[in-house]
């Protein structure tokens, strides 16, 4: 079922290490097979409240009025929490990067904007006791007109999904409303192909699945700290934003997990954690949160659709000499992680293949559903899809062997990438050259005689003469590289943000006004000295200068 | 009505770590005046085996038996900063800091040790059984145990170690899209074998045929786990798996995995791996991450196979029988392409 072909690449390689390489058995093994290992949900502390939401039927909808009353009066319930309990009820997860604005709320107050966004949370004795008071909270919707697909949400007039972001559109670099990328000169290079190939392609919306659920079990600790056993797969990723968005030093938490039923990217999103600590300071007693299979489905967060367009020009010997992509990422109602993916995927653009102009706009798009968020292959499964669904077209548009044409156009070592980097430590032709193998499918001698080690270089490692750019989707209003200003978190953010070149450079301007700190923060720390950064070339260094900015 | 046979062929890479950059993790590694060692860590362990790569990458930087070691992972109190387990970063940035503490750590070891035997630090090997020995001379030798409680109670050395790895963070040029995303890409081309019932619009995945290149193969098994859970995984991705089957409409999204469709252990189809390894330069060891990409040339594979079997192309995912039986309808019938046949 499995070889290893040391043949290939074995002078770059020393195989006699005495640990590396070797099949030694899982440090955990024992524990696992036993059913020991001790996983978040194997806390379960004498008294332990459990904690539902009450969450939106409508997919876009204003909320008049919340009333807890009689839930308040059911059975076992012994708190029922509201937005307003939230310290600081707003966050973007990559606020830890400085990364987007904030702009999503734990418990939402004034509208909701997608199918099961949660409104309120019930905190009672069992389980079953807080379903049945959930069904009690009355809540009075006004619903809105909602938008579910991207192409429609991204036409003038459409519905506001996310106030912060009114074109439905995130804002890239405070500059674009996409993220674009731009080498050589596509549409010079389609008047003069052989071909032109098009496609549309249709990502679903994927749920991780892991087997064991996402969920947090909180609880008081002595000496006024809160202990948190949690499934994340970032352990500090959640303990910063649970800090953040309880406006808590992050030394009065003491976050414990490592030990995983199976994440996937579902476990990044940090929900569960700061709603456990909530509850347990306000109850004073531990809090379990944690989703049923059917909100694991349906509320947590999946890999978000894509939708890709892709145009190839190509020669009529099988060489792509130019392809265009339009994209656009379902980010549902919030942003989480979409726009980062973006970027990600833009920078695996065209795939991996030399072609020597290449062009993409891709939109983060807001839509009235689940908010998408990370899976394995982040960025890259759904444009990969794309990619390789339209290299077969391609294929036989100039009848050439599916495994000839990727053969043929495959990126090689000193060759130019689409984003400006060199490539090294190529291997696709090898793989190409197995699975031929294997799979009985002839190839011809130059295909058989190709290696990722030479044919790279030289004209191919140059950056294109002219590169064709625009102003297309140029947006006003935003401010780049100044988000990390925005008052209130930051400061117990402080530890684990990125310091930054501009930090420095900008102290001198800052207003004489300090901004606005939350209660029981320590104050900041000056910024600890910059890392070293690769080509410093356009001005501001920041990592919010991805995304950017401070609305005017 | 009859069964057609397709072949579809896909080929990709992928980048490690987070895109650009700014990911640091850090590593604390001690000893124990036995010379067992601890590796400190805050890294997840989703049951890709987190704390057993690091494990060895430890073991062979320190020049210890694995069984030396024990990765304490995951407790905020104990455990220095780590970004976390995905972005296919955990072997890549987590085990490169390791090494750096790691390498820490046996510099006081032979230091002790070089102490104890009364010669140069530099002349010091370790034989990665227990013992330190001077180059070219076993015979002058002290184990890794005596060296360690050497150190702790006749020296008064620590002998520990911090580790941190971090790419710089990268920009993203608003007008280009330039940028320095990741340092090292894993590679994979992936050859699949279908058969679609042109009456039920069923396809089935009858042999996949693989080559992945992850840089070096840290540990064979863990590798081994990684690509086969990932090409299931993408299989069901292409053929079953949606939240929203009806997307952009939201109805009838599953609930349980009644609905929520998935292939069963009868629909797995022999998967014959090749494993190849270059290894990355910035690697630990050349190691680059298996995890993320193994499940995403399935997905392509499989469709141009459909297409290849009964001449139909669907680009909306799932496939779904209902998509191939409308797309048949459309043609007319099923128009086989064999556009990858077995060499004679």
């Amino acid at each position: 079922m499995i070889e290893f072909r040391k043949e290939f690449f074995a002078n770059e390689r020393d195989d006699n290490l005495n640990e590396i390489g070797k099949p030694t058995r899982r440090q955990d093994i024992l524990g696992h097979v036993t059913g020991r290992s001790p996983y978040f949900d194997d806390h379960l502390f004498e008294g332990l409240l459990h904690i539902r939401c009450v969450r939106s039927p409508h997919h876009h909808a204003r909320i008049r009025r919340i009333d807890i009353s009689a839930a308040e009066k059911m059975p076992g319930v012994v708190r029922v929490l509201l937005g307003k309990d939230v310290p600081r009820n707003l966050n973007t997860l990559l606020s830890l990067l400085d990364f987007g604005l904030d702009d999503e709320p734990v418990l939402s107050e004034t509208k909701v904007a997608y199918k099961g966004e949660p409104v309120a949370a019930i905190v009672a004795e069992s389980e079953a006791q807080a379903r049945a008071a959930v069904l009690a909270v009355k809540v009075e919707y006004e619903a809105l007109p909602h938008v579910l697909d991207v192409e429609d949400a991204v036409k003038p007039g459409a519905p506001v999904v996310c106030g912060i972001y009114p074109t439905n559109k995130f804002i890239y670099h405070g500059k674009f409303d996409h993220q674009k990328l731009r080498y050589g000169d596509v549409e010079e290079a389609f008047s003069r192909a052989d071909h032109i190939v098009e496609g549309r392609y249709q990502m679903s919306p994927i749920e991780q699945a892991p087997m064991e659920t996402c969920g947090a079990i909180a609880a008081p600790e002595i000496n006024d700290r809160y202990v948190c056993f949690t499934s994340t797969q970032g352990l500090f990723f959640s303990l910063g934003t649970a800090a953040k968005l309880l406006t808590m030093p992050s030394s009065r938490l003491h976050f414990v997990g490592g030990t995983v039923g199976g994440g996937f990217g579902g476990k990044v999103d940090s929900m569960h954690e700061p709603l456990a600590i909530l509850g347990a300071m306000l109850t004073g007693r531990p809090c379990k949160y944690a989703w049923d299979r059917e909100e694991e489905m349906q509320v947590g967060a999946p890999r978000g659709a894509e939708r890709w367009y892709i145009k190839d020009g190509v020669a009529r010997d099988g060489r792509i000499l130019a392809r265009k992509f339009t994209g656009y990422f379902d980010s549902g109602a919030y942003t989480r992680l979409s726009s980062y993916a973006i970027i990600k995927g833009v920078g695996h653009l065209p795939g991996p293949y030399t072609i020597p102009n290449v062009y993409a706009d891709v939109f983060c798009v807001y839509t009235n559903r689940t908010p998408a968020t990370a899976m394995r292959g982040f960025g890259i499964t759904g444009v990969d899809f794309a990619i390789e669904a339209h290299m077969d077209k391609v294929a036989e548009a100039v009848g050439l062997n599916p495994i000839e044409l990727r053969i043929l156009n495959s990126y090689r070592d000193g060759d130019m990438k689409a984003h400006r980097r060199t490539a090294k430590n190529c291997a696709l032709v090898e793989c190409c050259q197995v699975v031929a193998e294997k799979g009985g499918v002839a190839l011809s001698p130059a295909s058989r005689a190709a290696t990722s080690l030479i044919d790279g270089g030289g004209e191919r490692g140059r950056l294109p003469a002219r590169t064709a750019t625009d102003q297309n989707g140029a947006v006003s209003g935003y401010r780049g590289g100044s988000y990390g200003k925005k008052g209130g978190g930051a400061s117990a953010m402080q530890p684990i943000r990125m310091p930054t070149p501009t930090d420095a450079a900008r102290a001198p301007q800052r207003p004489a006004a300090p901004a606005y700190q939350p209660p029981a923060a320590s104050p900041p720390s000056a910024p600890p000295p910059a890392p070293a950064m690769e080509t410093p070339r356009h001005g501001a260094l920041r990592f919010s200068s991805l995304s950017g900015f401070r609305r005017r | 009505m009859a069964m057609h046979r397709g072949r579809g062929f896909a080929s990709i890479n992928y980048p490690i770590g987070m895109n650009l950059g700014g990911d640091p993790s850090q590593a604390l590694v001690h000893s124990n005046p036995d010379g067992k060692f601890t590796v400190a860590l805050s890294s997840i362990d989703l049951g890709q085996g987190m704390k057993s790569v690091t494990r060895q990458i430890a073991a062979e930087t320190l020049g210890i038996p694995v069984a030396d070691v024990y990765v304490d992972t995951a407790d905020s109190d104990t455990g220095p900063h780590c970004m976390g387990s995905f972005a296919s970063r955990g072997t890549h940035r987590v085990g490169n800091a390791v090494i750096q503490a790691a390498q820490e750590a046996r510099a006081v070891m032979l230091e002790a040790a070089a102490e104890e035997l009364e010669v140069d630090a530099s002349d010091l090997v370790t034989d990665g059984r227990g013992n330190i020995h001077v180059k070219g001379a076993p015979s002058r030798s002290i184990t890794t145990m005596a060296a360690c409680q050497a150190a702790q109670f006749k020296q008064g050395r620590t002998v520990s170690g911090r580790g941190i790895f971090l790419i710089p963070l990268s920009e993203v040029d608003p007008d280009t899209g330039e940028m320095t995303p990741v340092s090292c890409f894993a590679h994979a081309a992936m050859l699949v074998e279908v058969e679609v019932d042109d009456e039920t619009g069923e396809v089935s995945v009858l042999d996949m045929q693989s080559a992945y290149e992850l840089g070096r193969a840290l540990n064979p098994k863990l590798v081994e786990q990684q690509l086969i859970g990932g090409a299931w995984m993408g299989m069901s991705h292409v053929l079953w798996e949606t939240t929203e089957p009806y997307y952009p409409d939201r109805s009838h999204g599953p609930v349980d995995f009644n609905h929520y469709l998935m292939p069963g252990p009868g629909d797995l189809a022999p998967h014959h791996i090749s494993v190849l390894e270059r290894p990355a330069p910035d690697g630990p060891f050349g190691g680059k991450g298996p995890g993320e990409m193994c499940a995403n040339p399935v997905l392509p594979a499989v469709a141009n196979a459909v297409y290849d079997a009964v001449g139909v192309r669907i680009d909306d995912l799932p496939i779904t029988p209902e998509k191939v039986l409308r797309g048949i309808r459309a043609n007319g019938g099923a128009r086989p392409k064999m556009r990858l046949p077995r060499a004679r």
